[in-house]
């Protein structure tokens, strides 16, 4: 728009960055008050000012039980995590193949994709209650927990297939299919390597979206609580800061895990380019 | 393309394990709660029947309107206020920021709160606004007030404030990546054709991010008004929306009720999303 005539900038870039800034303020200011909440002395409250600094609360989340099943829920989190990022990745991959070809069917699928993810998680939660109240069976993470997430984080892994193949480029097949590659050596060497930054993507969104995932999982966890349903009561009645401390924890899981997919995706590119170098 | 039958029934193969998913834990829940929405109840039991008596409670109770308008209320300003944040945070990042590296570090600068637990950010929000907190703090100590403002936390402005924070991202996620598609070269020819630099936002840059627009607010308008525990939480309890009064009702195990009011919802945000969808077509754009 500007950048025709001279390198100088325009005011409204600076009215724009302005704007900018400030909304990355509003994006990371109360976050990092309960951060530094978190480090409470133990006669510290949930509001500032701080009375002391200490780990005490953090102590007291791996010590005693008085914040509750905090242990397991976050173990039960991090394995339901798991087996929703690679169902995730493996479903929303086949689906994306199966997207670039005509079929029979492909408009309610994706329509059905579209409207699962849409729909209010609690009603998810409770019609999968239902499900399993007239089937007569138990509700547990591992089962209608673990399918009530799949109908968040399945939907987003379509999109973002959709968004990978759409920049995808058949040439690299033909290819491979001239040289008398069989389909699977073409899946293997051709296609998945081109796919991998988007399944990175996929597997960071399933990971993250279970890992925090709440109103779907609300209903149907059986009887013991996952990480988020174990914070949203501790809202309701714990009046330490504990609570923060919790948050604090999960976060780092959180970011542990966007550190872990970006830093693969800045690999695989790297290597990439080093070879388009090299060659 | 090879027409083999192996390859013509490869895409039902593909796409099955997921639409399977889909069916058993989307499709087949859903017809179970509109059934429900039928059945009779006790403080006990449900009891399998077709009565309209759940639909004629919700549709001639006040307390329904009152409901919908909260929530609409709140699906509406939230709508408002995101889009207006979203296109703009894209706008600058697409169109003022030169580098592409500095591009993605700012882009991801804007998403990595997204990837963090909704109900903790959520909670960051109360030592922030409540009496002692930092807000009213800084503000006393500025001089601006001498006394804290009550208003800023447990009240409509918390609820709405604490949407945005959570659900712009959704918003910009999508108009960012049409916004990045949009060929340049239209924008010089319009800036040649002595457009002014309004003209080039609305008649090209708007019209060019539309399925941006449209899939962010199809987001954002679905979260609010699927939402119940920032509702609950952040308005310490004095203001409430659809689910969350269906929440209590699940609470009291009045399942029922809560599956007309369930079913009830469901028509009307699909109705909303059936009209944005009508505006733009999404899926031709996504996957075409």
């Amino acid at each position: 728009m500007r950048r025709q005539s001279s390198d100088r900038r325009p005011w409204t870039f600076y009215a724009l960055a302005a704007f900018f800034t400030l909304f990355v303020l509003f994006l990371y200011g109360p976050m990092s008050a309960i951060y530094i909440l978190s480090f409470q002395g133990p006669s510290g409250g949930l509001t500032f000012p701080m009375r002391g600094m200490s780990l005490h609360w953090f102590a007291a989340l791996f010590g005693q039980q008085r914040t509750g099943d905090f242990l397991g829920s976050f173990l039960r989190s991090i394995s339901l995590a798991a087996i929703v990022l690679t169902l995730t990745v493996v479903m929303s991959v086949m689906a994306g193949l199966a997207f670039r070809r005509r079929f029979v069917g492909s408009t309610v699928v994706f329509y059905m994709a579209i409207a699962s993810l849409i729909m209010p998680g609690l009603l998810i939660s409770l019609g999968v209650g239902f499900l399993f109240h007239f089937l007569g069976w138990r509700t547990n993470w591992y089962s209608s927990a673990l399918g009530a997430q799949l109908t968040w984080t399945l939907p987003f892994g379509l999109l973002i297939m959709f968004a990978v193949f759409s920049r995808f480029n058949r040439s690299y097949e033909e290819a491979a299919r001239d040289l008398s590659a069989t389909p699977w050596q073409t899946f293997q060497h051709v296609i998945l390597p081109i796919l991998a930054p988007g399944m990175i993507g996929v597997a960071l969104f399933g990971f993250t979206l279970s890992y925090d995932e709440f109103p779907r999982t609300r209903l149907v966890m059986g009887s013991r609580n996952t990480l988020p349903i174990e914070i949203f009561e501790m809202t309701t009645n714990v009046t330490s800061p504990a609570l923060y401390t919790l948050g604090t924890v999960t976060t780092i899981v959180s970011f542990i895990a966007i550190g872990l997919a970006l830093g693969s995706i800045a690999l695989i590119q790297r290597r990439r380019t080093r070879r388009a170098l090299g060659r | 393309m090879s027409s083999s039958p192996a390859a013509r029934i490869a895409p039902y193969l593909q796409v099955a394990p997921l639409a399977l998913v889909l069916l058993v834990f989307f499709g087949l829940p859903l017809l179970l709660v509109v059934a429900v929405s039928f059945f009779t109840y006790d403080e006990f039991e449900i009891y399998p029947g077709f009565v309209l008596d759940n639909y004629i409670d919700l549709l001639t109770s006040r307390v329904t309107l009152q409901l919908y308008w909260n929530t609409i209320f709140y699906a509406l300003t939230v709508w408002a206020i995101t889009l207006v944040i979203g296109f703009t945070v894209s706008y600058f990042l697409v169109f003022h920021v030169r580098t592409f590296l500095w591009q993605l570090a700012l882009f991801l600068l804007c998403t990595v709160p997204f990837w963090t637990s909704n109900v903790i950010r959520m909670i960051s929000w109360i030592p922030f606004l409540g009496l002692n907190g930092i807000f009213n703090q800084s503000l006393i100590a500025l001089g601006v007030t001498d006394k804290p403002l009550e208003f800023l936390l447990y009240s409509d402005f918390a609820v709405v404030l604490a949407y945005v924070h959570l659900f712009t991202l959704f918003m910009i996620v999508p108009i960012f990546n049409s916004m990045a598609r949009i060929d340049r070269s239209l924008i010089e020819a319009a800036v040649d054709g002595g457009a002014k630099s309004w003209q080039v936002i609305w008649e090209v840059v708007i019209p060019l991010s539309k399925t941006g627009i449209a899939l962010g607010s199809i987001f954002v308008i679905a979260l609010v008004m699927g939402d119940f525990f920032v509702v609950q939480v952040m308005s310490g309890g004095q203001s409430a929306s659809v689910v969350l009064a269906m929440s209590n009702e699940i609470a009291q195990l009045l399942y029922p009720p809560a599956s007309a009011s369930a079913v009830l919802l469901i028509v009307i945000v699909t109705l909303m999303v059936a009209g944005i969808m009508r505006l733009v077509d999404v899926r031709r754009e996504l996957a075409g």
